[in-house]
């Protein structure tokens, strides 16, 4: 485990409660948090969803496995998967090497961009992690 | 004070062993074959293979090896095996005599009903017995383990529901699961055809009454919920979420893992639990793990009887039958009767321990508090209000010396006890789940409650021996890593002579 000022937290991105990333821009790009990965462990297995999945925000798409535990993957936005990272199928530890970017998960067309504006931001996803410590 | 501790553990002889591949010369066998008496004739060369390697040797080298093996395993036999949610509690013998008598052991399970009344008669009751305590209306000794249980009630929930769709009721997809559940009720309710709906946790660590309102809209089929929960603790407002649901058209599935929380307490017929299911290799006291089978029967509410598997066992005057005129039943889970010799421990146990089973229950809860009182001083306890059966630590209090759960859960195997089960629940960081079952004597918890401190004390002032551990093993820290990502799953490739 490390420590919560180790943790990157890049700020050009948006957090979800539940540990999930995603880019504010084209292609909208999901991903966990450098917090998520260190905290599930060395990942052993991404279940992928299929490109053309329908998502509503909150929704499950996938898990990760670790020798910890398994743990779903829940949507932060709404819309329709476009990309999946294929890479991850045989090498699932690219999520805990490069969180924010070789160990994307998908890229998905938002059905809504307003919903952005409901996640939290850098600093707000930091204290969230703080008020947890 | 000066700190004396002795560990349970210690040095002694462990014996190498290699694998079978290693062993052996090139055409040992461990029998000898009649001579064939009839012609040989040879298969098309393009359906047959290489063949497996088999690994050449004798009875003798076959029957050290897995005896040496077994001098390296931990089980409810050797010590303490304190894996929370699981239940380990130690299994009498006498269950084992009971299921070796040759009336049992030895019933076909094509007999005809005449010839075995007897084995008859065991199913028969022991679904009443297990119906009766938890206060639900008839059993199934079908499903062959708690997973399998599950399946049935979920398929049980949706065979009612598809059979209500058909006079105009709502169509139903999806079902509520707690955050704390055991990761196989999403899978069941999947597997199931419906699609899970997660139910987050209050602040006290248990489900509100307000969350399921607002969830529990007309396509929801039900609630799968574990009482005690995964925290160790008693769903509170369970009573009136059950009646919601009912008023709103759902049932209620149980989880039986923490059933040895309750035994003779808890009536769930009276919480309105529509299918609970049991781990008999849990509450009921049969093996568990490399020593099963499991088996996990369900009980069920009124309304769920005529949806049970068959066919079932009745009782016609003084003789038992099989039922198979069963509309409505979702039909065979197993290809014969269910785990039919754990079937035999579980009704030896329940005999034997008779109005004890309630003290069984009580003594379990009473262990975990006391272990949890004992150790809440040098672990966190993230909850801390009176537990049912198991209690939940975490590692907050040994991260500042860089300790982590699995360090303390390897250190643990030093001191010679089996490791809690750990990061389980996913809802606590870094948990550590303690059931001590009733069947640990005072002494024995008193022993393991020291372990737990001496490792609390080495966390603060050597936590080299916690990154360390285990070092009295065979085996030390293990790669998880790399055997979950690149598995080597025979012995040729093991031996690199893969073909």
């Amino acid at each position: 485990m490390i420590e919560l000022k180790d943790i990157n937290i890049p700020d050009d991105i948006k957090y979800a409660e539940d540990h999930e990333w995603v880019s504010v821009e084209a292609p909208f790009r999901i991903g966990v948090s450098d917090f998520a990965q260190d905290a599930l462990g060395d990942l052993t297995y991404v279940e992928l969803p299929e490109v053309g999945m329908k998502l509503t925000k909150g929704e499950e798409f996938g898990t990760l496995e670790s020798t910890k535990s398994v743990s779903p993957l829940y949507s932060p936005l709404s819309g329709e998967v476009t990309a999946v990272n294929d890479l991850l199928e045989d090498e699932p530890g690219q999520v805990n090497s490069d969180p924010y970017g070789e160990g994307w998960i998908i890229e998905i067309a938002p059905a809504n961009l307003d919903e952005l504006d409901e996640l939290l931001d850098a600093a707000a996803y930091q204290e969230k992690l703080e008020q947890e410590e | 004070m000066t700190h004396k501790f002795t560990p349970a553990g210690t040095g002694g002889l462990v014996l190498q062993e290699k694998l079978l591949w290693e062993k052996g010369r090139k055409g040992r066998e461990g029998m000898s074959l009649v001579k064939s008496d009839v012609p040989p004739a040879s298969l098309p060369a393009d359906i047959c293979g290489s063949g497996p390697d088999w690994p050449d040797l004798s009875e003798q080298e076959v029957a050290r090896h897995y005896t040496r093996l077994s001098s390296w395993n931990f089980g409810v036999d050797t010590g303490m095996y304190p894996l929370g949610s699981c239940t380990m509690k130690y299994n009498p013998k006498i269950n084992e005599t009971m299921a070796a008598l040759p009336g049992f052991s030895g019933a076909h399970p094509l007999l005809p009903a005449s010839a075995c009344q007897g084995s008859m008669r065991l199913i028969y009751e022991l679904e009443s017995y297990l119906a009766e305590i938890v206060g639900l209306k008839a059993a199934s000794l079908q499903p062959a383990a708690g997973a399998h249980g599950e399946l049935c009630g979920m398929l049980m929930i949706a065979a009612w529901h598809r059979h209500n769709e058909k006079s105009g009721a709502p169509r139903k997809t999806k079902v509520l699961i707690p955050d704390t559940a055991h990761g196989t009720n999403p899978a069941t309710a999947t597997m199931s055809g419906f699609t899970e709906v997660k139910v987050p946790l209050g602040p006290k660590g248990y489900i509100e009454l307000a969350q399921i309102d607002k969830l529990m809209q007309d396509d929801v089929a039900g609630l799968m919920v574990t009482n005690p929960n995964t925290l160790g603790l008693f769903e509170q407002e369970l009573a009136d979420i059950i009646a919601l649901i009912h008023q709103r058209g759902g049932l209620v599935y149980a989880d039986g893992a923490n059933l040895n929380a309750v035994m003779g307490y808890a009536d769930l017929g009276r919480m309105g639990v529509d299918v609970v299911h049991y781990n008999l290799h849990k509450t009921m006291s049969t093996p568990h793990g490399g020593g099963g089978p499991g088996s996990g029967p369900v009980a069920v509410s009124e309304t769920l009887i005529p949806f049970l598997p068959g066919p079932r066992v009745v009782k016609n005057g003084d003789k038992y039958e099989w039922q198979t005129d069963l509309p409505l039943s979702i039909g065979r889970l197993h290809g014969f009767h269910g785990q039919f010799g754990v079937a035999v421990k579980a009704y030896s146990y329940i005999l034997s321990m008779g109005q004890n089973l309630k003290k069984a229950s009580a003594l379990a809860v009473l262990n975990a508090n006391y272990i949890k009182e004992k150790l809440k001083g040098a672990f966190d306890l993230p909850f801390d209000q009176p537990c049912m059966h198991e209690c939940v630590f975490t590692d907050a209090k040994q991260r500042a010396a860089k300790v982590s759960t699995l360090d303390i859960a390897k250190r643990l195997i030093d001191l010679g006890y089996h490791p809690p089960t750990v990061y389980f629940p996913l809802v606590v960081h870094s948990a550590i789940m303690i059931e001590p079952t009733e069947t640990e004597s005072k002494e024995d918890l008193d022993a393991f409650i020291a372990a737990m401190l001496e490792v609390a004390r080495e966390a603060g002032e050597e936590p080299e021996k916690l990154h360390a551990a285990p070092t009295l093993t065979k085996a030390r820290r293990m790669d998880e890593t790399t055997a979950a990502r690149k598995p080597v799953l025979t012995g040729d490739m093991m031996t690199g002579e893969s073909k």
